[in-house]
């Protein structure tokens, strides 16, 4: 590998760009693929795709030779606002499935060490805590806290980020005037239909750990089929 | 990268640009395929240098030794090659991946064009 693509590779990681490095294994040729930027033409364009998603590296015959795909798509975490029932049960599942989590709530009643034993909590305003926990396309943000204070600026930052999963607790009708809320903050319509309310997948979910189970099935969609 | 669970630290490919800049030569070995139980997954990373120092893993330690030399006859040559390991194979068994899977390394070299 010439050290100026590996430099590239790195630096794509550094910055938690998905990127995937493809070899030819009989010449040697490499080139890099950065997610978003593959071209309709490339005969490996749909491998390309479903390699970003499933994040897996792997070989790929083709008519032209075999090709080893190394696929590099950064760690996902989830950013949740609210350190309610429903996180505690969220934050041990969402460890278990491989995630990242972070959660951020400001009102001291909730953001206790006892409830969130495991050092995933920073009890402090959004605005403040997103400074540690950047937002990018690899991050699922979950709004939980029911608190427009707390709620509304996350999801507009979500919003703009691109993170790949935003959702909301709330009825349609809460859903309908946080809408309108972040309408007049300036967040397009076609972001808006991003955010996943009433929150999570419509499993009939009832007590706060099987919202939790709804929220994490529906963050692994999002991640594993992207949105369709 | 999801790279290394057990040691979340290492960083095969920074490691080789690292070494690299250092005036280092330096070659890069990659799972590429495996069959069986192999201990570690396709895409782990091995980086080695001309004097054998390496970091990564692309077995769990059962073939390490035995790429750490391919690759330095590969920074030597500057000539990519893909090994394999197996139970089915003699070197295997010398080298010993008791595990009894099968695996594939392709093995490059980090060429410091400018």
């Amino acid at each position: 590998m010439d050290l100026s693509l590996l430099s590239q590779l790195n630096a794509e990681r550094s910055a938690r760009r998905a990127a995937i490095l493809l070899t030819h294994l009989e010449t040697g040729n490499q080139r890099i693929i950065r997610q978003g930027e593959v071209e309709d033409t490339d005969p490996l364009a749909s491998e390309l795709e479903s390699r970003f998603l499933s994040g897996k590296s792997g070989q790929v015959e083709t008519g032209s030779g075999t090709y080893f795909l190394t696929v590099d798509v950064p760690p996902t975490r989830i950013v949740v606002i609210g350190a309610v029932h429903i996180t505690q049960a969220l934050v041990p599942m969402a460890k278990q499935a491989g995630f990242d989590i972070t959660v951020i709530d400001p009102r001291t009643a909730f953001a206790t060490e006892d409830r969130f034993p495991d050092g995933s909590l920073l009890a402090k305003w959004p605005e403040d805590a997103l400074l540690d926990v950047p937002l990018d396309a690899f991050t699922a943000l979950v709004a939980v806290t029911h608190d427009p204070k707390i709620d509304d600026l996350p999801l507009q930052r979500a919003l703009e980020a691109d993170c790949f999963y935003v959702g909301a607790l709330g009825s349609r009708k809460t859903h309908g005037k946080r809408c309108e809320r972040l309408m007049e903050a300036g967040a397009s319509e076609g972001n808006l239909a991003r955010i996943d309310a009433p929150i999570g997948l419509d499993i009939g979910a009832a007590s706060p750990p099987e919202i939790a189970v709804a929220i994490l099935g529906a963050i692994i969609k999002a991640l594993r089929k992207g949105t369709e | 990268m999801q790279t290394d669970q057990a040691r979340p630290d290492s960083d095969p490919l920074k490691t080789a640009e690292l070494w690299t800049r250092d005036g280092r030569t330096v070659a890069i070995a990659t799972v590429i395929e495996t069959w069986g139980s192999a201990p570690r997954p396709v895409g782990s990373h091995l980086v080695i240098d001309q004097d054998g120092n390496f970091e990564g893993s692309v077995s769990g330690g059962c073939v390490e030794g035995a790429v750490v030399s391919e690759a330095i006859d590969v920074i030597e040559t500057q000539t990519p090659t893909t090994l394999e390991f197996g139970v089915a194979d003699e070197t295997a068994w010398r080298v010993g991946l008791s595990c009894g899977g099968k695996i594939r390394v392709y093995v490059e070299p980090v060429s410091n064009g400018r």
